[in-house]
C-alpha cells in the first residue's frame, strides 16, 4: 500500500503549513488525505454525516461526505458490536475501514469483534489474513462528561496481543500517526482525547511511524512520561519545576503499542529518575508496565526507583470538584517529581 | 384511561415536566449542567403514561433521556435537579449527573449512558421477581435509536421463552441524534420485531396519554398474570434539540412545528376540557404550580453544597479507600 506516500502529497492541501491547527482539524485532514490517496479507504460510525455542522460529535469527519460520497462515509444505526464486528469482516476482505465509535466506552460494546477476532485472525488463521483496520474513538476525563464518556481504557487495549494502541497527544501527532495506522496492516485503536480536540499545533506534512516516542522537552533531572492530557499537565508541571532549577525531560510515547522502549530508556539513562504519569487508574495502568521494564533494564543506572502516577481506583465522578480529585493534577506532578530528586 | 379518576393526574405530571425539562438549557448556559443532558419536551406524555399503570414495588430502567422517566416515577424533582447540576443533595451525591440517576426506593434502575443497556437490566430486574416469586413488573425505556442494539433482540427472546415480567417500552421520536428512522431502518415499524420472539407487540400514539396508560395497564396486567413481555412501541417526537447544543441541522423546522401541533399536554388539557373536566382557570393554575415546583427545585438544587471532597473516593466496592493520584 502506498497509503503514506501518496498522503504525504495531498496534506498540503489540508492542514500542514505554518498555521496552527485544532486536533479535530489535524485528524480531519489526515482522514481526507488517506482517503484521496486509496480508494479503499472509508469510514463509518454514529453520526458521521450530519450532526452539529456535520461532522461527528467532535467533527473529525466534517466534509467527507460531500468529498467521497455515501458509499465511503456511512452513518450507522446504534449498533456497535455490529459495527465493529462488519469492519473486521470487511478488513479481512480487502478494504480499509476506519470506523468511528463515539466514545471509548461504547468499544466495550464491541469487545468480542476487537479482541477476539480483529486482534487474533491473523495469528490463528497462521497468517494467512490482514486486518488493516482503525477504530477511532476518544476517551479521557475533564469536560464532566461522568462515569460512562470519560474512562481511559487503553490499557485494556494494548494489553491484547495483536492490537496496535495510539494515543496522540498534539494535532501534529494525531496527523501522522493517524496516516501510518491507516497504512498498517494490523488493527489499530486510535484513542483520541476529547479534552484536547480544540487544542492547536503546526502540522508538517508528514506521516509519523508507529513505535516512535517523542522527547517532548529535553531536562536532565528526571524523566517524565506521559501521553495526551498528562503531558499536557506535566509540560505545564515543568514550567514551575524549571523555577525551582529541576529540568525534567518530557517523553511521549505516542503508541502504547508498539513501544519505543529505545527512546524511553535512553532518557531514563540519561536521568537516573523517572516518573510515568497517566490519567488511567495508578493499578494495573502502562504505568506499571514502563516502571516494571524500566527498573529491570537499567537497575543499575537508576538512581531511585520508578515512579507513578495514575487516576484513582473509582470510576469518574461526574461534579466538576470530584472529577478533579481523581485524575492528577499539576500540582501532583510537581510534587512527584520534587520527590523523586529528593530520594 | 378514566380521564375523571387520572386525567388531572396525568396532566399535572406532565405539566412538572415540561416545566422542568424546559429550563435545562439555560440551566446549561449558565454552567451549572456539564456533560450533556437530553430533555424530554414533547415525550411527556410516555413516561406519565406508562408509570401511572405501575405500582409501588415496580421498577424502571432508563436511559440517556431520563429525567421525565424518574419524574413521573416519583422522583423528587429538587433531588433531581440537584443531581443534574453535580450537587450533594442530588440522588447520587452528584457523582453521577443527568446520565446517571438511579433511585433505589422507587425502584429506578438509573437513567444510563450507554444506548441500549437498560434493556438487559429490565429483564433481569423482571428475572430478579421472578426467581423470588414477587409480583412486580420492570420497564425498560429506550429510544427508537436503542432498538438497533443486539441486546433488545436478545433480551426479548430470554423474557418471552422465560415469561419474564418485563415491559420492553421504545420511544419512537424519529430521531437518534441526527439520524432519522427513514435512514436508519429498512423496517421502521419496530413493533413488527416483537412478534418475531414471541413477544406480544403494540403500537401506540405516545402524544396520548390515555392511549399510552391503556396499553401499558393491558401489558402489566399479562406480565402480573404469568403472561410475559410485551413491547409498547409509542410513537412520538422531542421538540428541543438532541441535547444543548444540537444545531438540529438533520431536520426540518416545519416537521418540528407539525409536531409541536400534537403537543400532548394540549392534547390532554383539550379533552379534559372537552368532557367538562377542566376549567380554563384551573388549568392556568396547574400550569402556574407546575411552575412553583420547579422553581422550588431549582432552589434547592441551586443552593445545595458542592459534594464532599471525599465522596470521590468513596462508594467504589466495600473494600478499601480508593488508591492513586499519590501527591
Ligand atoms: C452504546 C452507545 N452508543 C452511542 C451513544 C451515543 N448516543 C447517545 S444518545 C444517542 C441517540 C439515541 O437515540 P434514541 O435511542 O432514539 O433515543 P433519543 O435520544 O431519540 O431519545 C446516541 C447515538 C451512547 N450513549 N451509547
Ligand atoms: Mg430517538
Amino acid at each position: 500500500m502506498s497509503v503514506v506516500a501518496a498522503a504525504a502529497v495531498d496534506v498540503s492541501q489540508a492542514a500542514a503549513g505554518s498555521r496552527p491547527v485544532p486536533m479535530w482539524r489535524a485528524l480531519n485532514a489526515a482522514l481526507r488525505d488517506a482517503m484521496s490517496a486509496d480508494a479503499s479507504v472509508f469510514v463509518m460510525g454514529e453520526d458521521l454525516t450530519r450532526w452539529g455542522t456535520g461532522g461527528g460529535i467532535y467533527g473529525v469527519t466534517k466534509g467527507l461526505l460531500e468529498q467521497f460520497g455515501a458509499a465511503r462515509v456511512r452513518d450507522t444505526p446504534i449498533s456497535e458490536e455490529a459495527i465493529v464486528a462488519a469492519a473486521v469482516g470487511a478488513a479481512a476482505r480487502g478494504v480499509r475501514p476506519v470506523v468511528e465509535i463515539m466514545y471509548s466506552d461504547f468499544m466495550l460494546l464491541a469487545m468480542d469483534a476487537i479482541v477476539n477476532q480483529a486482534a487474533k485472525a491473523r495469528y490463528m488463521f497462521g497468517g494467512q489474513f490482514q486486518i488493516p483496520l482503525v477504530i477511532r474513538t476518544n476517551g479521557g476525563s475533564g469536560i464532566g462528561k461522568a462515569a460512562q464518556h470519560s474512562q481511559s481504557l487503553e490499557t485494556l487495549f494494548a494489553h491484547i496481543p495483536g492490537l496496535e494502541v495510539v494515543v496522540p497527544g498534539t494535532p501534529a501527532d494525531a496527523y501522522g500517526l493517524m496516516l501510518s495506522a491507516i497504512a498498517s496492516p494490523n488493527p489499530t485503536i486510535f484513542l483520541e482525547h476529547k479534552a484536547l480536540y480544540n487544542e492547536r499545533g503546526v502540522v508538517a506534512s508528514e506521516p509519523i511511524p508507529l513505535g516512535r516516542a517523542s522527547v517532548v522537552r529535553g531536562g536532565k533531572d528526571v524523566t517524565v512520561i506521559a501521553t495526551q492530557l498528562m503531558r499536557k499537565r506535566v509540560l505545564e508541571a515543568a514550567e514551575i519545576l524549571a523555577a525551582e532549577q529541576i529540568e525534567i525531560e518530557v517523553v511521549d510515547p505516542r503508541t502504547l503499542y508498539p513501544l519505543d522502549m529505545e527512546t524511553i530508556a535512553a532518557s531514563v539513562t540519561r536521568t537516573g529518575r523517572v516518573l510515568i504519569a497517566h490519567e488511567a487508574p495508578l493499578l494495573y495502568g502502562f504505568g506499571a508496565e514502563l516502571a516494571a521494564q524500566l527498573a529491570s533494564r537499567l537497575w543499575r543506572s537508576l538512581k531511585a526507583p520508578p515512579q507513578r502516577l495514575g487516576g484513582a481506583r473509582t470510576p469518574i465522578p461526574y461534579a466538576e470538584d470530584l472529577e478533579k480529585r481523581v485524575i492528577p493534577d499539576v500540582a501532583a506532578v510537581v510534587s512527584a517529581v520534587r520527590g523523586l530528586v529528593k530520594s | 384511561m378514566n380521564l375523571r379518576e387520572h386525567g388531572r393526574m396525568a396532566l399535572r405530571m406532565m405539566l412538572l415536566i415540561r416545566e422542568f425539562e424546559q429550563r435545562l438549557k439555560g440551566f446549561a448556559d449558565e454552567k451549572l449542567i456539564r456533560g450533556s443532558t437530553h430533555p424530554s419536551v414533547g415525550m411527556e406524555a410516555v413516561a406519565v403514561g406508562v408509570s401511572m399503570a405501575l405500582g409501588p414495588n415496580d421498577c424502571i430502567a432508563s436511559n440517556h433521556r431520563g429525567h421525565a422517566h424518574c419524574l413521573a416515577r416519583g422522583a423528587d424533582p429538587g433531588r433531581t435537579l440537584a443531581e443534574i447540576f453535580g450537587r450533594a443533595d442530588g440522588y447520587c451525591k452528584g457523582k453521577g449527573g443527568s446520565m446517571h440517576i438511579g433511585v433505589q426506593e422507587l425502584g429506578i434502575l438509573g437513567t444510563n449512558g450507554i444506548v441500549g443497556a437498560g434493556i438487559g437490566l429490565a429483564t433481569g430486574a423482571a428475572l430478579a421477581a421472578s426467581v423470588s416469586n414477587r409480583n412486580e413488573v420492570a420497564v425498560a425505556y429506550f429510544g427508537d435509536g436503542g432498538s438497533n442494539q443486539g441486546v433488545l433482540a436478545e433480551s426479548m427472546n430470554l423474557a418471552a421463552i422465560w415469561k419474564l415480567p418485563v415491559i420492553f417500552v421504545c420511544e419512537n421520536n424519529h430521531y437518534a441524534q441526527s439520524s432519522a428512522i427513514e435512514r436508519m431502518f429498512a423496517q421502521p415499524q419496530i413493533s413488527q420485531r416483537g412478534p418475531a420472539y414471541g413477544v406480544p407487540s403494540v403500537d401506540v400514539d405516545g402524544m396520548d396519554v390515555a392511549a399510552v396508560y391503556d396499553a401499558a395497564e393491558a401489558a402489566v396486567t399479562r406480565a402480573r398474570s404469568q403472561g410475559g413481555p410485551t413491547l409498547i412501541v409509542a410513537d412520538t417526537y422531542r421538540f428541543l434539540g438532541h441535547m444543548a447544543d444540537d444545531t438540529q441541522m438533520y431536520r426540518a423546522l416545519v416537521e418540528v412545528d407539525e409536531w409541536r401541533g400534537k403537543c400532548p399536554i394540549d392534547r390532554l388539557a383539550n379533552t379534559l376540557t372537552a368532557a367538562g373536566l377542566l376549567s380554563d382557570q384551573e388549568r392556568n393554575e396547574m400550569s402556574a404550580e407546575a411552575k412553583r415546583e420547579v422553581d422550588d427545585a431549582e432552589h434547592m438544587a441551586r443552593q445545595s453544597p458542592v459534594p464532599s471532597a471525599q465522596w470521590a473516593f468513596t462508594d467504589v466496592d466495600t473494600w478499601q479507600a480508593a488508591e492513586g493520584v499519590v501527591a
